[in-house]
């Protein structure tokens, strides 16, 4: 008789494999899986908006603009208030680098103005004896930081006793390009802060009405109904007309941030009330309510941050409407009131046919505009299509 | 159904009465009234004042008394079918707006079918042909279409308009005609100078109807039902028409809510550029200068036409989509 286990050493009776063995063998994932498996929500989301690439260069586009806003007066060539009343009115000047064939680096060629008796309109000529260098890292205009210590150093300046107006002068001869360097920090600004009284508003107001339903809901409901019937316009006018003319023209811009928000949340919160009717009645909510956590904590803790991405991109792309708000509302003469400047302040300057006609530089204030509400845009459906990294 | 109407009927009521309340309160936010704007008026043109006549008519029209007896006067007015007086033109409110009301639909008539006629082909295009050059360049088209502030391109296109075609500048008609009855004249200078409006109101809401009709279209091809139809061996074009783009279309009904008003209204600010002979600015002059029953009961006249819009918008989405249940509620 022999027993059925072989002495220590013998060979066994059938083959078996000395290589290590792995019960999980198939299941292993290569270190790309594990990575992606183990990624928290918010590096998938940047992983998925990574791919969108227009969205990602309008992101590194707006951060480059609101990093520049905050040392404006170091880029301004020229103080937001400096005038140059021999300059009214002087179309752009084009930055040369050859005189005669000879490289001299960035200059300009002076300026003559001439005035045309009949039309009384100015002409200015380039004067090829007279060139002036661009001068860089220098001192120039004297301007307050922030308004908080007086400073004069530029980035660019023109040439001693020279001038340099790259987008031409308006009809106080003050500097085009400077005014929109400026006008960037209004105009850029009232669109965060107007977006952030509407993003507070839309989520406690919404949430409340998605949550508790009931009588808050269907007042909420009919509030909705009723701030959206009626035309924005007329809205913001009356609103704006109530900000007495005594107020600093700082108050002006905040009010008019506020006016902005107020009327915006509208559908920020119908989506939120939306999301919640739906959330609501999850597992989690009730294990929550279980253990006794207030509204307010269910809400705020466990669920708007379910579906906050969805609501910053929704955010994002209302943005412009803010800012063309702010021109629509200046160019009626009821948004901000000088010295503030804004893009809006600006292009309400070229708001006659003649001004096309005669001095279509006064124009130029139009393309940051553009830029920047479409890379706004961009910038939101990248937003929007990272905001589900799990599609 | 019925009940479901009767009930939204009946909630259109009180929420008429809010926006009434708010209508109002938002006339009369604003310092001042109609005839302190009128006496500084005339006194910065060294116009002497008759402060006997001024009180005389603040008095007739019931600004000594206070506002909520004066609010009660302007709803009770309304029901009745009087919009009250408007101060600036010393004509009643529906003879002001009922000149310009015209005009202003006929603009706004043709800058719909203009919207419609441009976003339809490009939207589905954009859809059916999703990531190509020509989704990207006509995204890009319709994107700009939004950022350019309207009252820019209004300004651009009206001095283009000016040089190439020698159209007049501004108006919605040759100068000469502005103060005559319709003739067949006036009219064809009408129609030569409505495309230039037409364009630039109808370039925002393309541009947004793109969009929109590109993202709801790409939603329903990726359905299951498209696929059966593709396998059962329809033909692309009727595997595209029947039924994804009938689905896509919905958002335009629900859009019915807002086309109403702005039918009526117009766009403002483009109108003001080019001095157009539509309701939007006279309802921003009348908020400015306070002529309050002329602005109120337009904004009213607005709203009404918004509430009644949606009201519209949702019975037929009701009819035309029957997975749309009206008195459904949640299950708990």
């Amino acid at each position: 008789m022999t027993s059925p286990i072989p002495a220590p050493g013998e060979p066994l009776p059938h083959y078996v494999s000395t290589a290590p063995f792995d019960p999980y063998s198939v299941e292993v994932m290569t270190e790309e899986q594990v990575r992606v498996n183990q990624a928290s929500q918010l590096r998938l989301m940047w992983w998925k908006f990574k791919r969108h690439k227009v969205a990602l260069a309008s992101g590194i586009f707006l951060a480059v603009l609101y990093a520049m806003i905050l040392i404006c007066e170091f880029l301004a060539p020229y103080n937001l208030h400096t005038r140059n009343m021999d300059f009214i009115y002087t179309p752009p000047q084009r930055v040369h680098f050859f005189h005669e064939g000879s490289f001299v680096g960035p200059f300009v060629y002076g300026r003559t103005m001439t005035l045309d008796l009949d039309t009384l309109k100015r002409n200015y000529q380039d004067n090829p004896a007279d060139i002036e260098p661009v001068r860089f890292f220098c001192r120039g205009d004297s301007y307050r930081f922030w308004g908080l210590f007086e400073n004069n150093l530029h980035l660019v300046c023109p040439a001693q006793g020279g001038q340099l107006f790259l987008l031409g002068t308006d009809r106080l001869g003050r500097d085009v390009l400077s005014r929109i360097i400026y006008g960037a920090r209004i105009s850029l600004t009232i669109g965060l802060l107007g977006i952030t009284v509407s993003f507070v508003l839309g989520i406690v107001i919404g949430g409340l009405a998605g949550y508790h339903g009931g009588v808050f809901d269907l007042i909420v409901q009919r509030l909705i109904e009723v701030l959206q019937s009626i035309p924005s316009i007329p809205l913001w006018l009356s609103l704006a007309a109530i900000m007495p003319a005594t107020w600093s023209p700082i108050l002006i811009y905040l009010g008019i941030t506020v006016i902005l928000g107020l009327l915006d949340w509208t559908g920020l919160a119908r989506a939120v009330r939306s999301k919640l009717l739906a959330l609501r009645e999850e597992d989690y909510v009730l294990a929550a309510q279980l253990m006794g956590a207030r509204s307010s904590r269910i809400i705020g803790r466990h669920l708007v941050p379910g579906f906050m991405s969805h609501l910053i991109a929704t955010a994002t792309i209302s943005i412009p409407g803010m800012i063309l708000g702010e021109t629509a509302l200046s160019f009626l003469g009821l948004g901000l009131r000088p010295p503030i400047t804004s893009w809006g302040i600006l292009l309400t300057e070229a708001r006659s046919v003649s001004v096309i006609a005669f001095y279509p530089w006064l124009l130029f204030p139009t393309i940051p505009v553009i830029l920047v509400i479409l890379a706004f845009n961009f910038l939101g459906d990248g937003l929007r299509d990272a905001a589900d990294p799990y599609k | 159904m019925l009940r479901y109407i009767l009930w939204r009927i009946a909630v259109m009521v009180p929420t008429l009465l809010i926006i009434s309340a708010l209508v109002f309160t938002i006339i009369e936010l604003p310092p001042g009234d109609y005839f302190e704007s009128y006496v500084a008026e005339l006194r910065a043109q060294g116009e002497g004042v008759d402060n006997e006549q001024i009180e005389a008519l603040r008095k007739q029209y019931g600004f000594d008394q206070p506002a909520l007896l004066r609010y009660v006067y302007w709803v009770g007015g309304m029901l009745q079918g009087d919009f009250g007086y408007s101060f600036e033109y010393e004509l009643p409110v529906s003879e002001v707006v009922g000149d310009r009301l015209w005009l202003t639909i006929l603009v706004s008539f043709f800058t719909i079918i203009f919207t419609w006629i441009i976003a339809f082909p490009i939207g589905i295009y954009a859809a059916t042909h999703q990531y190509s050059w020509g989704d990207y360049g006509l995204s890009l088209v319709g994107l700009i279409g939004i950022a350019i502030p309207n009252f820019m391109l209004a300004l651009i296109l009206m001095y283009f308009a000016n040089i190439w075609f020698g159209t007049s500048i501004g108006h919605l008609m040759d100068q000469k005609y502005l103060s005559e009855p319709m003739s067949w004249e006036k009219a064809k200078s009408i129609l030569e100078h409505i495309w230039i409006p037409v364009i630039i109101v109808g370039a925002a809401g393309t541009a947004g109807m793109i969009r929109r009709l590109r993202a709801n279209l790409l939603d329903e091809l990726q359905k299951q039902y498209v696929v059966t139809a593709r396998a059962k061996g329809l033909s692309p074009t009727r595997t595209l028409l029947k039924y994804p783009l009938r689905m896509a279309l919905n958002f335009f009904i629900s859009d019915i809510g807002s086309i109403l008003p702005a039918i009526i209204s117009g766009a403002e600010i483009t109108a003001i550029v080019l001095s157009l002979e539509t309701t939007g600015p006279m309802l921003i002059k009348a908020l400015q200068s306070q002529d309050m029953y002329l602005a109120g009961s337009f904004l009213m006249f607005l709203a009404f036409l918004t509430v009644i819009g949606v009201l519209i918008s949702d019975l037929a989405l009701a009819v035309l989509d029957p997975r749309i249940r009206l008195q459904g509620r949640s299950t708990k």
